[in-house]
């Protein structure tokens, strides 16, 4: 088990025939993704290195019986291929197009919500079930099959933390990077129900940034809802203020974004943050052991006596 | 990115929201002749990238055209210290003379994007012409949030109900109404991460005027939108980070002396953390894009070193399936032709790390490289420590 995706899923690439898109279809067959069609309209009929191309997703999935979809369309037309995906009732888009106007993703976010179809993304690393299903421009080498989950909204500093799991010894069941932009598909705490929900999943690490209040959304709904143990890493500890969006911005938020509030907030909930980017591995290490004890906690640790 | 008081109450006017009579001035003759034209009571007001201007001196009544003048005199090629400049401040090279108003009531007005419900949302309150965070902080019930279905758009019904909820009625609570609408119409049409009015006045003689204007656009949208380059006051920003922003690298100088390139915004976020947990002061934040090609670490290069400040450099690329070799030959190119002597420590992730390693160390260069991240800062404070720095 893993969530959103693993060996039978069946992918389309929509932007297949770009050049990113075509270079990372590449990556990813060579790690054993099962990429089954491509979309880019106006090229439907020719084959790419062997992968069908369609015209449309929706051909794609009459012919390929395609469940996922992983999107490199540029900017301008990526909402767009998003819905595309929606309306042929995948089960997940991952979107990796970086630079989409939010006008667009609003819109986009508002129809996807309704259907039936999971987004990850825009402007993310992508999804990988280590061993099974690479889904995105991760570099699949750091990754090692195992039981942690790991979702994140950076890109390379999620290589850092899952380089860092593996150097420890610790595999990983599922990689999300859910994406940087201001408004994307699943969020944290999406997630974090999915790890919750998922029998391999045993523990979760998280990474976050300053910024926005999605961390501390996060921390309260592991204090209410997480079975498992959480560590997580909050980027920007030392960064200067400054740079901000403007007033409006912070108040919906209610003022927060700062690295302190965040890591106070996520201890406060009982995870465990990693005090330096270079111990994030130890962090989660930190935070099995501590469950592992025979804390005066509740739950299955009761049930033994 | 961001526009001028002015030029957001252009657009304002484009789309029907009323501002007050202005002329924009370069020089304090033309703020003089602008007062005049006004009829001498006026406001002079300079334009900068910064909110808080009113406290640091950088609006003020005027009474007739020569006092007009002098203010200008004052305030042009003045630095204003605002708390959102940071403590350099910012130039002012124009300045927006206005009619004087005379205000029978303030309100607060905007639509920005809410990252939590992944809409944009109205937010309006009475305590108009205030810190709006402090409103938000001091007196909550004060203010008020919509948020807006984007298929069904803002609807005047809704509108109605922000405007009765600032408390106006009559002819000027329709007004509103209709401002509100063109407000949002405004935001979506211009593709804006935030349109912001404060103060949004009713003048004593009943008018609803936006007195002051704030407009933040979309970077990923200014494709759609040609003018938008052309809007920009590159006096306002920093020369380096127009620069980095030319090669599309997200560059913030910093006060330190160890100068970073990193790939991916969290990770050089997560960098600076470890150089000041080892006792380093990074001197900039720079960002060159989850897959840092050749050209980009190259460019960054010379950016990084055209800050006097860095006495050292520290690279931390998490290549990925970016070939560590290669960017190993874009570091040791950029670095032989700015012929830099400075302290260097590398610390690479990726395929190809062991040959991209070797170049570097053969390169002549004053080069270290780093096994890990925590390493690779080790490495670089100790050198910069021994560099007589």
């Amino acid at each position: 088990m893993s969530i959103l995706i693993d060996k039978n899923s069946r992918i389309v690439v929509q932007g297949i025939t770009g050049r990113s898109g075509l270079f990372h279809t590449q990556q990813c067959r060579a790690y054993g993704t099962n990429i089954v069609a491509g979309v880019t309209p106006g090229k439907g009929g020719i084959h790419i290195d062997g992968i069908p191309v369609f015209n449309t997703v929706e051909e794609a999935v009459r012919y390929t019986n395609a469940n996922v979809s992983m999107i490199f369309v540029p900017p301008p037309a990526a909402a767009d291929a998003i819905l595309e995906a929606c309306a042929a009732e995948l089960d997940l888009a991952v979107c990796i197009t970086e630079g989409i106007p939010v006008r667009d993703m609003v819109l986009a976010r508002a129809i996807q919500e309704k259907s039936k179809t999971l987004l990850v993304g825009p402007n993310c690393p992508g999804v990988i079930t280590p061993g099974q299903c690479k889904l995105g421009i991760m570099p699949g080498y750091i990754h090692k099959p195992g039981k942690i989950g790991v979702v994140s909204r950076s890109g390379t500093l999620t290589y850092e933390a899952v380089k860092q799991l593996t150097d420890v010894g610790l595999g990983q069941s599922t990689c999300v990077g859910i994406g940087g932009d201001p408004i994307i598909g699943m969020k944290f705490i999406d997630v974090l129900e999915q790890f919750n929900n998922d029998p391999q999943t045993e523990a979760v690490f998280m990474i976050g940034e300053i910024g926005g209040g999605a961390e501390e959304e996060a921390a309260y709904w592991i204090k209410e809802n997480m079975k498992k143990p959480v560590a997580a890493f909050i980027a920007g500890v030392t960064a200067p203020p400054g740079k901000r969006m403007g007033h409006a911005g912070a108040i919906i938020t209610g003022g927060k974004g700062k690295a302190e509030d965040k890591i106070r907030t996520l201890n406060e909930c009982g995870v465990v943050v990693a005090e330096s980017p270079t111990r994030m591995g130890h962090a989660m290490k930190e935070a099995l052991q501590a469950a592992d004890k025979p804390a005066p906690k509740t739950g299955a640790k009761k049930a033994k006596k | 990115m961001n526009i001028h008081e002015y030029q957001a109450k252009e657009i304002f006017t484009t789309f029907g929201i009323p501002v007050p009579r202005s002329r924009v001035a370069l020089t304090a003759d033309q703020v003089e002749r602008a007062a005049k034209e006004m009829g001498g009571h006026c406001v002079v007001k300079a334009q900068i990238y910064a909110g808080g201007r009113g406290k640091a001196g950088g609006v003020k009544v005027v009474h007739h055209p020569e006092q007009a003048n002098d203010v200008a005199k004052e305030l042009f090629g003045k630095k204003l210290v605002t708390p959102q400049t940071g403590p350099e401040g910012l130039k002012v090279r124009r300045i927006l003379v206005e009619e004087a108003v005379e205000i029978a009531r303030e309100f607060y007005l905007s639509i920005t994007l809410d990252r939590q419900t992944s809409r944009y949302c109205l937010i309006a309150s009475p305590e108009g012409g205030m810190d709006i965070e402090e409103v938000a902080h001091k007196s909550p019930e004060k203010i008020h949030v919509l948020t807006i279905d984007p298929l069904m758009g803002l609807r005047p019904y809704q509108a109605r109900k922000i405007a009765l909820a600032l408390g106006l009625s009559g002819v000027v609570c329709e007004d509103c109404v209709e401002l509100i609408l063109n407000l949002y119409k405004c935001c979506i049409e211009k593709d804006c991460f935030l349109v912001e009015i404060n103060p949004l006045v009713v003048t004593k003689a009943g008018w609803l005027l936006a007195m002051d204007g704030k407009v933040s656009f979309d970077d990923n949208a200014v494709y759609r939108h040609r003018e938008y380059p052309d809007m920009v006051d590159y006096s306002q920003l920093d020369p380096l980070e127009i620069n980095a922003g030319k090669y599309d690298l997200a560059y913030i100088k910093l006060n330190g002396s160890i100068g970073c390139m990193v790939n991916g915004a969290g990770l050089a976020m997560a960098t600076l953390d470890v150089l000041k947990e080892f006792g380093g002061e990074p001197a900039n934040f720079l960002d060159v894009g989850g897959g840092a090609t050749r050209e980009k670490v190259a460019e960054a290069f010379k950016i990084i070193l055209e800050d006097s400040d860095v006495k050292a450099v520290f690279v931390n690329i998490f290549g990925g399936i970016m070939r560590c070799d290669v960017i190993a030959q874009g570091i040791i190119e950029a670095a032989s032709e700015v012929q830099c002597h400075l302290p260097i420590v590398v610390r690479m992730d990726g395929s190809n790390v062991e040959e991209g390693k070797r170049l570097l160390m053969e390169s002549g260069l004053n080069v270290q490289v780093g096994d890990n991240l925590g390493d690779g800062a080790k490495r670089i404070v100790k050198m910069l420590g021994q560099g007589g720095n």
